[in-house]
């Protein structure tokens, strides 16, 4: 059974992953409140099944040719440094925290999808 | 007639890409960057509107070249994340292989990007998500 809601769970949010509506920030609640994984561990399986999905993503969004690479270097490079920053601090907090902390960060970000939703 | 005003269009948009403010940019960098790894993801929620903002793409390129800025951020953290000894590998295979089947069937589906009622109803499940872990 468990077996099956995780599978479940991974193709709902591997769906909206796919549509760039941020299928973590779906994966990690479902997860942890649901299942009740720890935050720590669902960040982690979120960040490497990503990884694996992107790749598949990344080569049909190059063959509907959607992939625009002109100047995201200056995003990615900072990006990679404050990634590690970013990681090896979660590494050093409970789990507890990161989640409270991650729905905050949730929550924010819901507010925002809601007004770009609303605006459009 | 009808070719300027698209020649005129092009010409502007490559206006703009000379402008793009680099600072910006490399400040973005860095907070998606400590987003996606401090949280394991999310990175790609920030990105997607700078990428519209900042670089002046459309929606389904920004939404499919976040994928590609997130995936070297991510690959870094994700091997910080396993040397920490986070990761058990049944959740892991089982949700990976819903993840990588479900991503499938989203990208094919960006064709048709989903309509303004499914996000309004997405944003405010993430809203109960976010308050509940608050809780």
């Amino acid at each position: 059974m468990i077996i099956f809601l995780n599978i479940l769970f991974g193709v709902i949010a591997g769906v909206f992953s796919g549509l760039g509506m941020g299928g973590g920030t779906l994966l990690i609640p479902l997860l942890t409140i649901f299942l009740g994984y720890e935050q720590k561990l669902c960040q982690g399986i979120n960040l490497i099944s990503f990884l694996v999905m992107a790749l598949i993503s990344l080569i049909i969004h190059h063959k509907n040719g959607y992939l625009c690479m002109k100047n995201i270097f200056y995003i990615i490079l900072p990006g990679v440094v404050f990634s590690a920053g970013g990681a090896l601090l979660a590494g050093f907090l409970p789990s507890n925290v990161l989640r409270i902390g991650f729905g905050v960060f949730l929550c924010i970000l819901s507010i925002f999808e809601f007004y770009k939703a609303v605006k459009k | 007639m009808k070719k300027k005003k698209i020649q005129e269009a092009k010409q502007r948009d490559e206006n703009k890409g000379e402008k793009v403010h680099k600072l910006l940019l490399v400040l973005s960098g860095a907070v998606i960057g400590f987003l996606n790894g401090f949280f394991g993801g999310g990175g790609g929620m920030v990105c997607v509107p700078i990428l519209e903002k900042v670089l002046g793409l459309d929606s389904k390129h920004s939404h499919a070249t976040a994928i590609a800025v997130i995936f070297p951020l991510s690959l870094i953290s994700a091997f910080i994340y396993v040397i920490n000894g986070v990761i058990e590998s049944l959740p892991l295979l089982t949700v990976g292989l819903g993840v990588v089947l479900g991503g499938i069937l989203g990208s094919y589906a960006l064709k048709f990007l989903p309509p303004k009622a499914i996000k309004i109803i997405f944003a405010l499940i993430m809203f109960v998500g976010g308050i509940k872990l608050i809780l």
